[in-house]
């Protein structure tokens, strides 16, 4: 370990790392725009300058400079400061400083280090360059005069998103950051560089000229877009979530999220279901909370429990999941279900979740997906592969859909069949497999969510056990989910009891007039046109599918409208925050669940937040342990029996739209409008 | 203020590039001098046998080379807007470089911009102001594609961009007497035996 001195105060600090990281173990912060840590090193902005000894007697760029042993670091000294005084001043040359009109304004590196480096005025009499803007699409807003050249967008776009779309053209005075050719940049995690631009050259579109950073409330709340359950924090003015940005997690999404995670909460504000309605002579008529259960209560108070059903959707927190379980074990109904895809999922803790753990794929060294698109189910942790695919040889077999991972994949077949063939051994991967000693298996819900998805499942285990794959110190297991609420769902035993149906023996008891009533808990993604002549309580937050079929409709709250618990694909319990309040009569989830049950005659036994938590940590211990991913357990599951001949297909067809409030967001209408042929080409 | 732009927006569509057969092969033998998985290295002199090919660069010539070379294609696109000797833009059947940088210029430099600037009508003849052309020397100096026109005045180039103009290729190097960059008129030392 190198000693270094850094103003003159000794430091003992890793080998390897650059002086700039040496000063920031220290304390001390240097100025940087184009150095970001989980970027490569470009050392093109020059504003990190520090005097080294020994060293050429000139100021070093601290970002690209190694450390050494006995080597003496200043950060203060006046040649320091005169350097970045000088950095600063040509930065601004061509800089229009037209902070008041800018989005970035309150937030932006130049700003803030113009006020430490810069000079109160210009030296420069000629005129600033004017570089066109760019066309990026619905999400990257660009005013390119603003721009610097720190060139973060092109590395995150090579590296990270794993597009080479962004790079330099021209030089000197004529140099611009371009795609180039005009279109919209085709990745997942293109907003990511808007958070990137240390100033205002890449702003957000959707959330141009909305608001000022120091106007809005910050909430730390967790993501229900995907199952990765990316760390988020919620911004909002007054009840108006205006933005969502990421927030740091290495464990789960380091510091990126998906466009959709980031954009899709302009949903939030449109087709939003502020009070009860219950239908009345085939009309939805708005009623009051009393009459809405009054409706219920009648429905449901003669009936026996087999005839009553409840599905819950893939956005709900664990809360209102354990309280529609234990309302319906109240009524005395079997039939329960969180799977609106049909996914065969049921067996041990260690059947249903990313064992591996996120951190996992940065370990791995041999992937298999199977029947999994990541790049569409889950943005972030595709950008993880990908990395892991970047730092060194990992070969990566794909039997599934046939898609642009942004890495070379090995394409292994389409469907069960193949997967049989590698089960075997008859397949080259697998010896691939076999070599490596951190196999990974991810198994995709286009492997599962099918109705020999019990079979695929025993294939995939015998897999994982042929490989040795589970043992004490790794578990190459690792189902990717794309529902937020499925994991919380599983752990709360949100599957049919004893004699109980799935969500397709639901629908079809609908169909045969065997199922009287239904509740969906925000369940939208069901063929409503399969529910018959079943009565239908929809308890969301969207007028989405549920809701236009429903003869109740209850209104719920949005993610970021409730304090919830959600555990992501790989088991990790999460809890986020309310940012604002449920618009109109709307009301928390678990809440409705226990009014309702009391105007039924089966009270819940809890009447707060804290009650509902402690019960979900009796239902399930691993709701004890906040932010941690507790491992699952092992154990014999799937099904044997043949599987079908039929190709694996993702259930995404359009990322952007998949849940009730992406479907309302406009911005996700227009980058489905822009992306569309594209995505349909794939 | 001047608007800059690496991206020429008023270049005639060219949809579609193909290299000859003889390019290809030419193509190919310059990504041999580079190891496998390297052969993006051959991205310039790629680009140069397109150039040589088409007259000029459109963006489909530098797609095929990406294609060819396995890179992105914003990748060609940046190196061939970031050195000038990629012509972005169709041009006329010579190139006329006239070099403006101080040795050239005081040597009267002014003098045959002015005349290629009144022969320039963007069939026969492109002009572009370019710096040094490291032949001081013989200044001031004219680049007409691949060859130096030295020691010029406004006559010598008239009458250089007339010859071109009849079709005729005159010859390269000083326009005096003068052999390379040897003293005008022959020799002056080391004349004996």
């Amino acid at each position: 370990m190198p000693k270094v001195k850094i103003n003159g105060e000794e430091l003992e600090v890793p080998a390897g790392i650059t002086v700039l990281q040496a000063c920031e173990l220290a304390g001390l912060e240097i100025p940087r725009f184009c150095y970001h840590e989980r970027l490569s090193i470009a050392g093109n902005c020059r504003m990190c300058l520090v005097e080294v000894k020994p060293g050429p007697p000139k100021p070093q760029a601290s970002c690209a400079l190694p450390v050494g042993d006995k080597q003496e670091i200043f950060t203060n000294t006046p040649m320091v400061q005169k350097a970045r005084n000088g950095v600063m001043e040509f930065l601004l040359i061509n800089h229009p400083l037209d902070c008041p009109i800018c989005d970035q304004g309150g937030e932006c590196d130049l700003q803030d280090q113009a006020m430490a480096y810069g000079f109160d005025r210009s030296r420069y009499h000629e005129n600033k360059r004017a570089v066109p803007d760019k066309e990026l699409g619905p999400i990257v807003k660009t005013s390119m005069n603003r721009c610097i050249h720190c060139t973060r967008c092109i590395r995150f776009a090579t590296e990270v998103a794993g597009i080479e779309e962004l790079g330099a053209t021209g030089r000197g005075e004529s140099m611009e950051v371009t795609t180039y050719v005009r279109h919209t940049l085709q990745s997942e995690l293109s907003g990511c560089i808007v958070d990137l631009c240390p100033v205002g050259a890449l702003t957000s579109k959707p959330y141009a000229f909305e608001a000022r950073s120091w106007e809005l409330g910050k909430t730390e709340s967790v993501d229900v877009m995907d199952a990765q359950g990316c760390n988020i924090r919620v911004d909002t003015r007054g009840a108006v979530v205006m933005r969502v940005l990421p927030r740091l997690n290495d464990d789960i999404n380091e510091e990126w999220i998906s466009d959709k995670t980031r954009h899709a909460v302009d949903g939030l504000r449109f087709q939003r279901l502020d009070r009860p309605y219950v239908r009345k002579q085939g009309k939805l008529a708005e009623a009051t909370w009393a009459e809405a259960f009054a409706a219920i209560a009648a429905k449901l108070g003669n009936l026996e429990g087999g005839k009553v059903a409840a599905i819950a959707g893939d956005q709900c927190d664990a809360e209102s999941m354990l309280a529609l379980k234990d309302l319906m074990d109240a009524l005395g109904s079997p039939n329960i279900d969180c799977r609106q895809d049909g996914a065969k999922l049921d067996g041990p803790r260690g059947s249903y979740i990313f064992n591996a753990g996120i951190r996992g794929i940065d370990q791995a060294d041999a992937i298999l997906l199977v029947g999994s698109n990541p790049r569409w189910e889950a943005p972030v942790l595709n950008a993880r592969i990908r990395k892991r695919y970047l730092h060194g040889p990992c070969p990566i077999g794909s039997i599934g859909p046939a898609v642009d991972l942004t890495y070379p994949v090995e394409r292994l077949g389409a469907g069960p069949a193949s997967l049989r063939e590698l089960v075997d051994g008859k397949l080259s991967f697998f010896e691939k497999l076999k070599a490596a000693k951190h196999p990974l298996v991810i198994v995709g819900m286009g492997a599962v969510a099918r109705p020999d998805g019990a079979a695929v499942l025993a294939m995939a285990r015998e897999l994982v056990e042929k490989l040795s794959a589970v043992r004490e110190d790794w578990n190459g297991f690792a189902v990717l989910h794309t529902a937020a609420a499925r994991v919380g769902g599983l752990d709360l035993g949100l599957v049919p009891g004893e004699g109980g149906r799935d969500v397709e023996g639901i629908l079809a008891g609908c169909e045969k007039g065997e199922i009287s009533a239904v509740y969906l808990l925000a369940a939208d993604e069901i063929d409503t046109k399969r529910l018959g002549k079943a009565f239908v309580i929809y308890q969301g937050h969207h007028g989405d599918a549920g809701a236009h079929r429903a003869d109740v409709i209850l209104p719920g709250a949005a993610y970021t409208e409730k304090n919830g618990t959600y555990v992501n694909t790989e088991g990790r319990v999460q809890q986020g925050f309310r940012a604002s309040y449920p618009p109109g009569e709307a009301r928390e989830d678990w809440a409705i669940l226990r009014a309702l049950s009391d105007r039924l005659g089966k009270r819940l036994p809890y009447d707060t937040l804290d009650q509902v938590r402690s019960r979900l940590v009796v239902v399930n211990r691993s709701f004890g342990a906040i932010n941690e991913q507790q491992p699952g357990s092992w154990g014999p599951f799937g099904q044997g029996g043949s599987a079908s001949d039929s190709p694996f297909v993702s259930p995404i067809t359009n990322f952007f739209m998949t849940c009730p409030i992406s479907r309302a967001s406009r911005t996700m209408a227009e980058c489905t409008a822009s992306r569309g042929q594209a995505m349909a080409a794939e | 203020m001047s608007m800059i732009t690496a991206d020429p927006q008023d270049v005639p569509k060219v949809e579609h590039f193909a290299f000859t057969p003889e390019n290809l092969e030419k193509a190919k033998a310059l990504m041999a001098n580079y190891p496998p998985g390297r052969q993006a290295s051959a991205v310039i002199g790629v680009l140069d046998v397109a150039q040589r090919q088409h007259g000029w660069l459109p963006r489909a010539a530098m797609d095929e080379a990406a294609k060819l070379l396995d890179m992105a294609p914003i990748r060609v696109y940046e190196i061939a807007t970031f050195y000038t000797m990629f012509q972005l833009k169709p041009k006329g059947r010579y190139l006329l470089q006239v070099c403006t940088t101080t040795p050239c210029w005081l040597r009267g430099s002014d003098a045959i911009m002015k005349a290629c600037e009144e022969a320039v009508d963007g069939k026969t003849f492109s002009l572009q102001e370019v710096e040094c052309l490291g032949a001081c020397v013989n200044a001031p100096v004219v680049q007409i594609n691949d060859d130096f026109y030295e020691d010029l005045d406004a006559d010598s180039m008239k009458k250089v961009l007339d010859a071109f103009r009849r079709g005729e290729t005159p010859k390269p190097g000083p326009q005096v007497d003068r052999q390379t960059s040897a003293p005008v008129g022959g020799p002056t030392t080391l004349k004996s035996e």
